[in-house]
């Protein structure tokens, strides 16, 4: 199964709120979309649901043409971040709704509806009205009736964001379970970086209007095709700084220098954007070819498993992120180490240097 | 600025509680420096909006008292307090300036002009707004909005202390790291007692030099992060904390040490205070469980099942039997597939009785 944007956009008067996107999403894992509040996942996940039309393009659905086909014969299940369910219905009949409008048989809804909530643990609560449950079992239930239908597009909207982190990381970690192997294409939404990493499957990254990258998770995190994607898809924000490459040296401002590797390497002398995610910045020299890097530590954050500083060089605020606990002082000037292979460079325009 | 002390408090809603179940929040007796920064960190319904209340005086307690530098203010109503609060969503005037929304709590007190615009200055330099006193707020961003809000309850030379209701829930995850850390400056520069309630662990864990863990209404653990992270006193702690959090294993004593599926294992602390007939649990983080050889002596049998990438780290999932044991492995570390040994780190090892430590701490 496929769900295909061809050259689709959507503007509104004169803004462009999608830009010209063609993608291919399938039923083999989550397609995440990735960005920020107002990058454009929700209008994104309306175009799909049919809820707003295309302003040009096209959507094909297993190669079939629905762009003009209403909500309604998409087959589609949505389900948002604010838990929407029937008040004065039970959560039995929640779950059950579609499979009601559908006129399904009635020991056919009591066998689905009871898959549906055992796999949500709603178990115990079928016959409560949905102000009766907790914020996590309202928005269960909501889920579970995007289940029971067996839709052929379920669409997740930022669904774990009004949830306690616990009750989130739970969800998080099952729900590409409860999906797998139904045939649906499942497309989730989320503005964190690490909810994406978890989840797997296939990620869109998304700024302003515009699909960054597209492809399998973990590739588009390590090897990503842009600035723009490297800074959407890090979680703490990606440090960057300009650098010169100069022959087989890259220079950082006036101090550190290292030996240029890997497509770098070959590419043509002059000024880069360098970008490094604070894991690879470490206050502890881990390494024999690690660069010294001077900085005033700002801010610190100490989480028990993780220290964190944030330092300034001149020019730029950089976060080190390290395993353990580490004594900084804050105001204190101190040496952090850099990781050069793990560095990533980008050229004027933003493409990442690549073989 | 004020320490504040809560004595022998304890909150029921119904007005004849006949049971402990009654109680929204259990007996407690705390104290909060003059300056600290404390997180209040459970779940929903962890009774931590409860005792926010009774603090701001939102709520009188059915027991106890509350003190502020010694002075008892239980009985006395909000706005007598000298407390601040930041919300989830901004509370600010849209209409009016950023400068305007700074001075507005200092105006409503009658400071003096002159001592308004130094403060309203200094505060906008901290939060870098310097440069936007005279842009309607109407107009700021999310982040810039609740750096308005954070403002205006630093703002006030006279707060007894700033409380935060789960500031940072709607804001993007780039942003929460650049307002955490102006949140985290501000305290370092204006030393007044905060108070950051929050369900979220990195939230709590990053702010605060102690952490308050509730669990139905009750303190299950006060400490630092490190305290937190490396000797939960209480399983829901070492569950709770951590992502994965603790791994808890069914376990016998044998000795000073435990013994889980018939393999030996060390322990730096002696399990002292395991009542006999307790449940025995064995826990560990999965930041102090690694893959050994399987001539290790402490070597436990697992197969790997699965494997989560996490960007900087991986999480491994394993199987002893029927319990699943988290480990983390750093980014680029080999893991080895199907069947493999793992081992925990002895001195991160803690026996658990009926969910509670079972150990003292021994000199390091």
């Amino acid at each position: 199964m496929t769900m295909e944007f061809q050259s689709v956009a959507k503007r509104v008067g004169v803004d462009t709120h999608i830009y010209e996107t063609n993608l291919t999403l399938s039923e083999a894992g989550f397609n995440v979309l990735l960005g920020a509040t107002g990058a454009g996942k929700t209008t994104l996940i309306k175009l799909m649901a049919g809820l707003e039309s295309v302003s040009s393009g096209r959507i094909l659905l297993n190669g079939e043409d629905v762009t003009a086909r209403s909500p309604q014969k998409r087959n589609v299940s949505l389900v948002h971040q604010f838990f929407v369910n029937y008040p004065h219905m039970s959560v039995f009949e929640n779950i059950a709704s579609p499979l009601r409008i559908a006129r399904v048989a009635e020991d056919e809804i009591k066998r689905r509806v009871g898959e549906a909530a055992e796999l949500m643990r709603l178990g115990p609560y079928l016959e409560r009205r949905p102000a009766e449950l907790s914020g996590g079992q309202q928005q269960r239930t909501a889920l579970a009736r995007a289940i029971v239908k067996d839709s052929a597009l379920v669409l997740l909207d930022e669904p774990l964001a009004n949830l306690d982190y616990k009750l989130r990381e739970e969800l998080r970690d099952e729900l590409p379970r409860l999906f797998a192997d139904r045939g649906a294409i499942v497309v989730y939404a989320t503005s964190e970086p690490s909810e994406a990493l978890l989840l797997g499957g296939f990620t869109a990254t998304m700024r302003e209007g515009r699909v960054t990258h597209f492809g399998p998770t973990a590739q588009i995190y390590r090897e990503p095709r842009d600035l723009a994607t490297a800074q959407v898809f890090s979680d703490p924000p990606m440090n960057v700084a300009s650098v010169e490459k100069q022959g087989a040296q890259i220079r950082l401002g006036d101090g550190a220098r290292w030996a240029a590797s890997g497509a770098i390497a070959a590419a043509p002398d002059g000024r880069y954007t360098m970008g490094v995610r604070p894991n690879f910045v470490s206050p502890t020299e881990d390494g024999a070819d690690r660069v010294r890097i001077d900085g005033k530590v700002l801010v610190t954050e100490l989480s028990g498993s993780e220290s964190v500083a944030h330092f300034e060089l001149p020019g730029a605020i950089w976060v080190s992120q390290s395993h353990g606990v580490h004594p900084y002082e804050v105001g204190e000037s101190r040496a952090f180490y850099l990781d050069p292979s793990r560095c990533l460079y980008f050229d004027a325009a933003g493409a990442r240097v690549a073989n | 600025m004020a320490q504040i002390d809560l004595k022998d408090l304890r909150h029921s809603y119904t007005p004849d509680p006949a049971s402990e179940a009654d109680y929204a929040l259990k007996r407690m007796d705390v104290c909060w420096r003059d300056g600290g920064a404390y997180a209040l960190l459970g779940p929903s319904g962890c009774g931590k909006s409860t005792l926010l209340n009774i603090i701001s005086g939102l709520v009188a307690p059915s027991e106890g008292r509350i003190l502020f530098d010694g002075q008892d203010v239980t009985h006395l109503p909000p706005n007598q307090r000298h407390i601040a609060q930041v919300f989830q969503f901004p509370v600010i005037y849209d209409t009016m300036t950023v400068y305007d929304n700074l001075a507005f709590p200092l105006r409503n007190r009658r400071v003096p002009a002159e001592r308004v615009d130094q403060r309203v200055r200094e505060i906008a330099e901290m939060l870098e707004l310097g440069d936007r006193l005279s842009s309607r707020a109407a107009g700021l961003g999310p982040d810039d909005k609740q750096k308005i809000s954070m403002g205006r309850g630093v703002v006030r030379d006279d707060v007894n202390v700033i409380m935060f209701d789960e500031p940072l829930t709607v804001i993007d995850p780039h942003l929460k790291w650049k307002l955490r850390s102006k949140l985290k400056e501000l305290h370092q520069r204006v030393k007044l007692t905060m108070i950051y309630v929050t369900h979220d662990q990195t939230e709590a864990l990053t702010f605060a030099d102690e952490v308050i863990v509730m669990q139905d209404g009750r303190i299950v653990q006060i400490g630092t992060p490190v305290d937190l992270f490396e000797r939960p006193t209480h399983t829901f702690v070492g569950h709770f904390i951590g992502s994965p959090g603790m791994n808890l294993l069914p376990c016998a004593l044998a000795g000073d040490a435990a013994s889980y599926r018939g393999r030996t294992i060390p322990l730096a602390e002696a399990p002292t205070k395991a009542a006999a007939g307790a449940k025995l649990e064995l826990g560990v983080r999965p930041e102090f469980v690694r893959f050994v050889d399987a001539t290790d002596p402490a070597a436990i049998p697992v197969d790997v099942v699965r494997v989560a990438d996490a960007g900087r780290h991986r999480i491994v999932e394993t199987r002893a039997g029927e319990d699943r044991i988290f480990l983390l492995a750093p980014e680029g570390d080999a893991i080895p597939d199907g069947a493999a040994h793992v081992a925990f780190r002895r001195e991160r090892t803690r026996v658990y009785a009926d969910g509670w430590l079972a150990s003292d701490q021994t000199g390091a």
